[in-house]
């Protein structure tokens, strides 16, 4: 139990040190032990994507893998997302189209999208929503989410990006 | 936000408001119970049975006690001794109520941590506190409990056969409640009927399913006798109260918070024992203690819903007219029924719906069984209720050839009868009154909103000339919202100015912070930036109720309003002294009190509470004690009713059985809307429950009572990919019944998703002559239509 490890990570640019058994969660090593609790904790089996955080580039489960698999890492999480005291375009769109209630899933969110709008190279109304279905939301139905994601892949990719190439398609909303 | 947000008619209210929670939650710097951490936290974890039934022999905490790192243990013995269980009545209902539904309850208290015997796969037989949660876990490894299995009674109707085993022996029977009621004639008018059709419904097990599990965390100071209870739970007070009585101290020496919750839907909206067991936990051990549910936890654990069976029979004549409806049904209660009677009561007053008919009986058993306790989930009883009304409905559109739609105009209570008597008292006592509504207008608009019934039935026509099966569901529903007993709101005038407000709502995510705002602003008239919200929090407002059964909207804004008007009462006796002018000559105008049409007498909020302050030098007149606050409790007169019309158009395909959902229309009406935007939310959001609960969500239970569904691998929770476009209309007639005509809105959005979708797949089947009359609707089911012909 007290055999533990020191684990140096790269969290939104800072360099973070803490200990961790070799059984600790990434996720419970972020929270508990960096005290970064921005990242949530929904299921601890991988389906639910609260504690989806970008681990040197890609998003990945932090549920899904032990704290000495990341030591030397560099991870992104919600808590960077912000610059400057202002926030990044994303959490400005999800606040504009109500894209959240209760905020426990947003953190998980806001790294999937960054991820697909980032890291993926389809754009499409039908690629947002299959993407976005990484992560659960219990409070929205997803409409603002999926609103404010297809808007700041607009704004970063274009209107083409976004466009539905399937125009016998309703737009959801 | 600025002044520019303000409507130049009325100010805030009706304004789609930026939420003022949303900041905290998108910089991740929210505070939700997980993220607490106090100095020498310990956490705790619980034992939980893994039989549905069983006796307990004996529960050995000892090894557990002995390893490194645990600082306590306790079995059922233990906590038996210590702590009484929790009154089984956490909702008290009304003499009126009893008096004019006959009822037989027998409810049973809920033990915190049995001691004889475990009735459901999940409750709690020990539990550990250690320096960590996984040291906590490994505990809970080394506990080994002695169970001897009995005979599970694994579902309703099991646990009324003659020969069923009790489940609480003391009881003497299985049914913690039977309903009766009647209006009319009742089940007798059924002689005099044209004809009659009969079915049975199933509404399957789900439940709210929040992202965030629930999770209590408690700290006891020794010096002031106080403990502080932080708690995923949207009735503070009520956890408040429980606490306090378990713990034998009184209610002014606990304080309940929920901090930030991340979502509710009625599954935190009564008080569990982790509340109670936790706070406990605190005090003897003398360090703050935290416990985070787990998913699989929450899943076994926390209060699952629906799960009735409803045996039903419609009369109607030659034209359609429904002339008596009769019905007898089943609530699978679980193991213990923490809110009671209260998900059978509202069914037995929703069912009748916006149709006018005039014999209506029902009767229920509120059953017990070894199942996880049942409690109030979105639209708690409606869904249920709806799903066999609405399904009922269709079955007579079938049987005389009608266009479903215009069975249901033809029984429909016009907007000229309103308000309507229904005939039946309502949960609060009350005779039920409709309020106001054009029930009518909203189904025509929801038929609008899909091309209209004709070019829908047209399309329908050609489709299955080319071989494709498109169907039109529909389903209506009322619902009495914004429920009594209580709700509690102090409102002061800070010596800055400002003006605080705080309610005893308990928000998960709706958004109160910025309603209760925009109501304040404008009774104030301020900037919405001088109003600060306080939700939530037992040490803010003496006595409150909580965020269940979509009421807040409505209850906290009939508190904020009484709190306010009284001390707009002693602002404008202190500004009339100040400015030596006649209260009636006076005004609120531009954060203050002002003469009217002179610009220049004017004195600020700040300058009026400098003047309220008790001491030396203030300027109140006589007779007006010192102070700008009130407390105040807004106890309304009965519900607000609100109404929805759902029309959904899918296509199913008969090679696979699968349901593709075209388009999904809700015109639904919740009176006056403070926030458009968030009620446009709320009821999208209500709209996807409810399609999980039609299609995906189920907590299967196999017949040894053993749930099979303990994981999202299992539990199918809706995604962004199953969401069809969804359409929401806002039809806003005020209710008279509250000075801002609002009614509530939270859980509208869940209750007919599950029979509009059975709906729309047998009307598409209807070449297969399919009825679907339970839930969830399964592709499998549907596709057994096909290989029936």
């Amino acid at each position: 139990m007290t055999d533990t490890r020191k684990i140096t990570v790269t969290v939104n640019g800072e360099r973070l040190t803490g200990a961790a058994e070799p059984r600790m969660l990434l996720v419970d090593f972020l929270r508990d032990e960096l005290r970064r609790t921005g990242t949530h904790v929904g299921c601890e089996h991988g389906v639910c994507g609260a504690c989806t955080v970008i681990i040197d580039g890609d998003a990945a489960r932090s549920c899904l893998m032990f704290a000495v698999q990341a030591d030397g890492a560099e991870i992104s999480t919600i808590e960077g997302l912000a610059a400057n005291g202002e926030m990044h375009p994303l959490q400005k769109l999800f606040s504009e189209h109500h894209a959240l209630q209760c905020g426990f899933c947003t953190p998980g969110m806001l790294m999937t999208a960054m991820d697909l709008v980032h890291n993926s190279k389809d754009h499409s109304p039908e690629a947002i929503r299959t993407g976005m279905s990484a992560a659960l939301c219990r409070c929205t139905g997803y409409v603002g989410i999926i609103e404010a994601v297809t808007e700041y892949a607009r704004q970063v990719h274009g209107d083409a990006a976004v466009a539905d190439r399937d125009s016998g398609e309703n737009s959801h909303g | 936000m600025d002044d520019g947000v303000r409507r130049e008619t009325g100010g805030y209210i009706g304004q789609s408001v930026p939420r003022r929670e949303d900041k905290n939650l998108l910089l991740g710097q929210a505070n939700f119970v997980a993220d607490m951490q106090l100095p020498g936290m310990v956490h705790a974890a619980f034992a939980r049975s893994p039989l549905p039934h069983a006796k307990i022999l004996s529960v050995d905490v000892t090894a557990a006690r002995a390893m490194e790192g645990v600082v306590f243990a306790a079995s059922g013995d233990d906590v038996m001794v210590a702590l009484p269980p929790i009154n089984g009545m956490q909702v008290v209902t009304p003499q009126g109520w009893r008096d004019r539904v006959d009822t037989d309850i027998l409810i049973p208290d809920q033990p915190l941590i049995p001691n004889d015997k475990l009735r459901y796969v999940g409750e709690a037989y020990a539990l550990v506190v250690a320096d960590s949660r996984y040291i906590a876990e490994d505990a809970l490894e080394l506990i080994e409990p002695d169970l001897e299995p009995l005979q599970p009674l694994a579902d309703a109707e099991s646990a009324l056969a003659d020969d069923a085993p009790l489940l609480h022996e003391h009881l003497g029977r299985n049914v913690a409640a039977f309903l009766h009621t009647k209006k009319g004639a009742g089940g007798a008018a059924m002689e005099n009927v044209p004809h009659r059709i009969s079915r049975r419904f199933v509404h399957h097990r789900y439940a709210a399913m929040p992202m965030e599990c629930r999770g209590v965390v408690a700290d006891y100071d020794t010096r002031t006798d106080t403990l502080n209870v932080w708690s995923s739970t949207q009735v503070v007070h009520w956890v408040r109260r429980e606490v306090a009585t378990a713990l034998g101290m009184p209610e002014e020496r606990v304080r309940c918070i929920a901090p930030d919750v991340g979502g509710g839907f009625g599954g935190k909206g009564h008080v569990y024992p982790e509340d109670i067991l936790v706070a406990w936990l605190a005090r003897e051990i003398g360090r703050p203690v935290k416990w985070i549910e787990d998913r699989h936890e929450h899943i076994l654990n926390a209060a699952h819903s629906r799960d009735n069976i409803y045996d039903v029979e419609i009369g109607f004549d030659d034209e359609g007219k429904i002339l008596a409806l009769t019905s007898s049904f089943l609530v699978d209660s679980g193991a213990y029924t923490p809110v009671g009677a209260g998900i059978a009561g509202n069914s037995i007053a929703h069912m009748l719906g916006p149709y006018h008919i005039e014999n209506y009986e029902t009767d229920c058993r509120v059953v017990l069984t070894n199942r996880t306790p049942n409690a109030p989930y979105r639209g708690a009883g409606r869904p249920e209720v709806g799903f066999a009304m609405e399904r009922s409905v269709d079955l007579v559109a079938n049987y005389l050839g009608l266009d479903p739609a215009e069975v249901r105009f033809r029984n429909m209570i016009p907007p000229e009868d309103m308000p309507y008597e229904v005939g039946l008292t309502y949960r609060d006592g009350v005779p039920m009154v409709y309020d106001s509504g054009d029930y009518p207008k909203a189904l025509r608009r929801a038929l609008e909103e899909l091309g209209g019934l004709e070019a829908i039935r047209k399309r329908q026509k050609e489709a299955l000339a080319e071989g494709r099966y498109i169907g039109l569901g529909l389903g209506c529903y009322v619902e009495g919202t914004g429920v009594g007993p209580f709700e509690g709101a102090t409102v002061k005038i800070d010596p800055t100015g400002k003006i605080m407000v705080a309610a005893g709502a308990c928000p998960q995510g709706q958004g109160h912070e910025t309603i209760f705002a925009q109501f304040a602003a404008d009774m104030w008239q301020v900037p919405i930036e001088d109003v600060y919200v306080t939700v939530a929090d037992t040490g803010h407002v003496s006595q409150g109720y909580g965020t269940i059964a979509s009421r807040s909207t409505v209850t906290a804004s009939g508190a904020i309003k009484l709190a306010t008007d009284e001390v707009h009462q002693k602002v404008f006796a202190i500004a009339a002294n100040m400015l030596e002018t006649a209260e009636a000559d006076l005004e609120l105008r531009d954060a203050g009190v002002g003469v009217k049409g002179v610009p220049d007498m004017h004195l600020s909020y700040r300058d009026i509470a400098t003047a309220a302050k008790p001491g030396w030098g203030h300027q109140r007149p006589e007779g007006v004690v010192a102070g700008l606050e009130s407390t105040s409790y807004y106890e309304p007169p009965t519900v607000t009713w609100s109404y929805a019309a759902n029309a959904s158009l899918v296509e199913v395909d008969v090679e696979t059985g699968q349901i593709r959902i075209e388009k999904y229309v809700e015109v639904h009406d919740a009176g006056v809307l403070v926030n458009p935007k968030l009620a446009d939310g709320q009821v999208k959001g209500g709209l996807v429950q409810g399609l999980g609960g039609a299609l995906l969500e189920e907590l299967a239970y196999d017949d040894q009572g053993q749930l099979l569904t303990g994981s999202f691998a299992d539990y199918l929770m809706p995604t962004a990919s199953d969401v069809p476009p969804l359409s929401v209309v806002h039809q806003e007639t005020p209710s008279p019944l509250n000075a801002f005509g609002v009614k509530g809105l939270g859980e509208g959005g869940a209750i007919a998703p599950p029979v509009v979708i059975a709906n729309a797949v047998c009307d598409a089947l209807r070449p297969f002559r399919a009825e679907l009359n339970s839930t969830p609707v399964r592709w499998s089911q549907v596709a057994a239509f096909f290989d029936r012909d």
